[in-house]
C-alpha cells in the first residue's frame, strides 16, 4: 500500500469542491480513460481575473483525487496570473508530499489549471496536443514539450523520474531511449554517461589511459611530497604499482595507494579498477 | 473494526493447527534434520512425514517432492533445470498471463537467445489449443503453463496440454501455486513433469514452497551446496515451515471437497450481490472454469486503487489489477491480454475467499460495496 500522508487521505476520502460548476466560464480537461486518470477542472473567473469558484471531477487513484481537491482549495480567490504560477510541486507540497511514482497526479492538476485559464483567455490549448510538440510516448500521449517542462520545473535527473512525473515510458517502454536523449540534452550532456553503461575498455586502451593518468594526474601530486610511482603491470582491472622516493618508505603508503592512486585511476580510467602495490 | 479478508490469492491466514504444529520446532525440537544423532533424527523424521503429507495431497511419491523457499523459487528451479539439462533445445512455450515468477524467468532466457512462444488468451482468458498445438516443436525445451490464473482464477487444461507436450517429448511444468489446496490434483494421472506450489497460499506460513519433480525427469540443482534434499537443493531445511506445510497439506486433503463447495457458494453469492447492486460491472475470466474462491470484477469508469482504499476504510481487504496499485502505469498484464476495455480494466478488483470467509463477511461486503463505487463515480468525469 502506498505511504500516503494524512492530507492525501483526507482529501481523497472527503474531497472538496466536487462536481460540475454552474456558471463555470473556464474548463480544463487532461488525461483520458486509457491513461488511467483524467481531470476536468471547472473555474468561475470574474472579469477582473479572480477565480471566484473552482470544482473538479476526477477519474483516478487517491493521489489524483487528492491533488484535484487541494488544487481547487488553493486557487479559489486567486488572480489567474498568480494561479498560473502554481507548479505541480506546490500541489504536492500542499498534500504533504506524494509518493514519487504518483507525482504525475500533481502534474495533471497543474496542466488542467493551465488549460482552463488558457481557455478563459481565449488562447489555444496548452501544448499537450501532438501538433504542438513531438509525440514521444505513444501509450500515454506525452510530448517532448511536456517532458522538457517536467525536467526543468522539477529538476529531474533520471529517466525513471521523468516517468514518475509525466507517465512517459511507463507502459511499453519503447520511448525510454528517446526520453533519455531529451533528458541528456536538457542536462547538457553530450553522451549517455548516466543513462547507459560505459563502454568497456580494451586492454590496450586501459593501459594507455592508466599510463596517461599516472603521468599527468598522480605523479605530480606524489612529486610534491618527494615521492614517485612506477607502473609494474596491468592485468585486466588489476593495476600493480610500486611507490618510489619518499612514498616508498612512507607508513601511510596503503592510504596513498587506496585514497589517491586507486581513486584517481577509478575516476579517470574505469570505476572498478583495483590497485595493488608490488 | 472487523477485518474482512478477501485477498486470499495474495496470502492466506496460517491455520491454527499449522501454527500449533510449528511451535515445538521453534523451541525444543531444534535439531538439524541432517544430523546423525537421535535429536536431529527425530526432526528429520518429521520433515519426511511432512513430505509424505504433501505427496499425498498431490497424488505423488514423497521422493518426488523437493522443498523450496517459495513458489517463485520452485518456478525458477524448474525452468533453470529444463534449460540446463537440454542445451540442444532452444525454444520455450508459456502464456501471456503467467505470474511474473514464470514470465520474468522466461524473458530472461529470451534475452539469452531462446525463442519463446507466448500463448495469447481470448476475452475470457482462455487459451487457444490450436495455437498451442502449432507451437510445440522438436526444439521446445519446456512448456510452462500455470494451472490456474492468480488474477481471474481460470483453470487451464493442464491434463490435455501436458499430454500433448509429452507426445512430442517435451517437458511440461505447471505453476500450481494458486491451485494446490483449492482443487484436487492427482499427479498419478496428470502427466506433468514439474509442478510448483507455495505454502502460504494454503494456510501455511510465507517462505516455504515445494517443487514436484516426476521420477525419471532429469534435474539440475538451482541452489548448490550440501546434500540436503537428495542433492537437489542445498541449504538446511526450513524445518518449522516444512512441518507447517505438511499439516496444511493434511488439512487440505481432509477438507478440500466440502470447503471448495462452501467457498464457491459464498463466492457466487458475493459476486451476484455485487453485480446485482452495482450497474456497469462485469466479471472477468472464464466463469464456467475457474477456482472456487476467486472473483475478478471490473467497475466501469472508476479506478481500482481508489476502490481498494475506500474498501480498506471499511476493513475490507481486496486487491486490484489497476495500474496505480502496483506502481506500474498500465493495468494488469492479464486483463490486458484478455482485452478487457480500458474503462473497465482500470477499475478491476479481485476478491478471493478462503475456508475462513463467513456468510456475514459476504453480507457486509455486498451491503457496503455499492456505496464505494457510487462515491467514486460521483467524482468521475466519465459518469455520464
Amino acid at each position: 500500500m502506498w505511504n500516503y500522508t494524512e492530507a492525501v487521505h483526507d482529501h481523497f476520502l472527503r474531497p472538496h469542491n466536487v462536481g460540475p460548476l454552474e456558471g463555470a466560464n473556464a474548463i480544463g480537461e487532461v488525461g483520458s480513460l486509457a491513461c488511467g486518470d483524467a481531470l476536468k477542472l471547472y473555474l468561475k473567473i470574474s472579469e477582473q481575473g479572480i477565480i471566484e469558484d473552482a470544482t473538479f471531477e476526477t477519474f483516478g487513484c487517491a493521489s489524483a483525487i487528492a491533488s484535484s481537491s487541494v488544487l481547487t482549495d488553493m486557487i479559489k480567490g486567486m488572480h489567474v496570473e498568480d494561479a498560473l504560477k502554481i507548479s505541480n510541486k506546490d500541489i504536492a507540497n500542499s498534500l504533504g508530499g506524494l509518493p514519487k511514482q504518483k507525482m504525475h497526479c500533481s502534474v495533471m492538476g497543474q496542466e488542467a489549471l493551465e488549460a482552463a485559464i488558457r481557455q478563459w483567455k481565449g488562447e489555444p490549448p496548452v501544448p499537450h496536443a501532438h501538433e504542438e510538440g513531438k509525440l514521444v510516448c505513444k501509450c500515454f500521449g506525452v510530448t517532448d514539450a511536456q517532458i522538457i517542462r517536467a525536467i526543468r520545473e522539477n529538476g529531474l535527473k533520471t529517466v525513471e523520474e521523468v516517468t514518475n512525473y509525466t507517465k512517459a515510458g511507463g507502459a511499453c517502454g519503447e520511448c525510454l531511449d528517446e526520453i533519455g536523449e531529451i533528458l541528456a540534452a536538457e542536462l547538457k550532456q553530450t553522451s549517455f554517461v548516466e543513462l547507459k553503461p560505459k563502454q568497456r575498455l580494451t586492454n590496450v586502451q586501459r593501459m594507455q589511459l592508466v599510463l596517461k593518468t599516472i603521468e599527468e594526474e598522480i605523479r605530480p601530486l606524489l612529486a610534491a611530497d618527494g615521492g614517485d610511482i612506477e607502473l609494474v603491470d596491468v592485468d585486466g582491472l588489476r593495476v600493480v604499482v610500486s611507490l618510489r622516493g619518499r612514498c616508498a618508505q612512507c607508513r601511510s603508503s596503503d592510504v596513498t595507494i587506496r585514497d589517491l592512486v586507486q581513486r584517481l585511476l577509478r575516476e579517470h580510467v574505469e570505476p572498478d579498477i583495483v590497485v595493488e602495490e608490488a | 473494526m472487523k477485518t474482512i479478508y478477501l485477498d486470499n490469492n495474495a496470502t492466506t491466514a496460517v491455520a491454527p493447527e499449522v501454527r500449533d504444529a510449528i511451535v515445538p520446532y521453534l523451541s525444543d525440537l531444534y535439531g538439524n534434520p541432517s544430523s546423525m544423532h537421535t535429536f536431529g533424527g527425530q526432526v528429520g523424521d518429521a520433515v519426511e512425514a511432512a513430505r509424505e503429507n504433501l505427496a499425498n495431497l498431490l497424488g505423488a511419491s514423497p521422493d518426488e517432492i523437493l522443498f523450496t523457499s517459495c513458489g517463485s523459487e520452485s518456478d525458477n528451479a524448474a525452468i533453470w533445470s529444463a534449460v540446463q539439462t537440454q542445451p540442444e533445445k532452444r525454444h520455450l512455450i508459456t502464456t501471456r498471463v503467467e505470474h511474473p515468477a514464470v514470465l520474468n524467468v522466461i524473458q530472461h532466457w529470451e534475452r539469452h537467445g531462446y525463442r519463446v512462444t507466448y500463448l495469447g488468451v481470448d476475452n475470457k482468458g482462455r487459451l487457444d489449443m490450436d495455437e498451442y498445438a502449432q507451437a510445440l516443436s522438436e526444439d521446445t525445451a519446456l512448456v510452462s503453463i500455470m494451472f490456474a490464473n492468480n488474477e481471474v482464477g481460470n483453470i487451464y487444461p493442464i491434463q490435455r496440454m501436458s499430454e500433448m507436450a509429452h507426445e512430442k517429448g517435451i517437458l511440461f511444468h505447471t505453476d500450481a501455486v494458486q491451485t494446490v489446496g483449492k482443487t484436487p490434483i492427482d499427479l498419478s494421472h496428470l502427466p506433468v513433469d514439474m509442478l510448483s506450489l507455495s505454502g502460504h497460499k494454503l494456510h501455511a506460513p510465507k517462505g516455504i514452497g515445494a517443487l514436484y519433480i516426476r521420477k525419471g525427469v532429469r534435474f539440475r540443482p538451482f541452489l548448490r551446496g550440501g546434500h540436503q534434499e537428495r542433492g537437489r537443493r542445498a541449504g538446511t531445511e526450513n524445518v518449522p515451515y516444512i512441518i507447517g506445510m505438511g499439516v496444511a497439506a493434511q488439512l487440505a486433503l481432509d477438507h478440500m471437497q466440502e470447503e471448495r463447495v462452501q467457498v464457491a457458494l459464498l463466492r457466487d453469492k458475493l459476486e451476484a450481490g455485487i453485480l446485482e447492486r452495482i450497474p456497469d460491472s462485469m466479471v472477468n475470466g472464464d466463469i464456467e472454469n475457474r477456482l472456487p474462491n476467486t472473483s475478478n470484477i471490473s467497475f466501469k469508469n472508476v479506478e481500482g486503487e481508489a476502490i481498494l482504499l475506500m474498501l480498506d476504510r471499511l476493513g475490507i481487504c481486496a486487491s486490484s489489477g489497476s495500474a496505480c496499485t502496483s506502481g506500474s502505469l498500465e493495468p494488469s498484464h492479464v486483463l490486458r491480454a484478455m482485452g478487457v476495455p480500458f474503462n473497465y480494466a482500470h477499475g478491476s478488483v479481485r476478491l478471493s475467499l478462503s475456508r475462513y470467509t463467513t456468510d456475514e463477511d459476504v453480507d457486509f461486503v455486498i451491503e457496503h460495496f455499492p456505496q464505494v463505487i457510487e462515491t467514486l463515480r460521483a467524482i468521475s468525469p466519465f459518469k455520464d
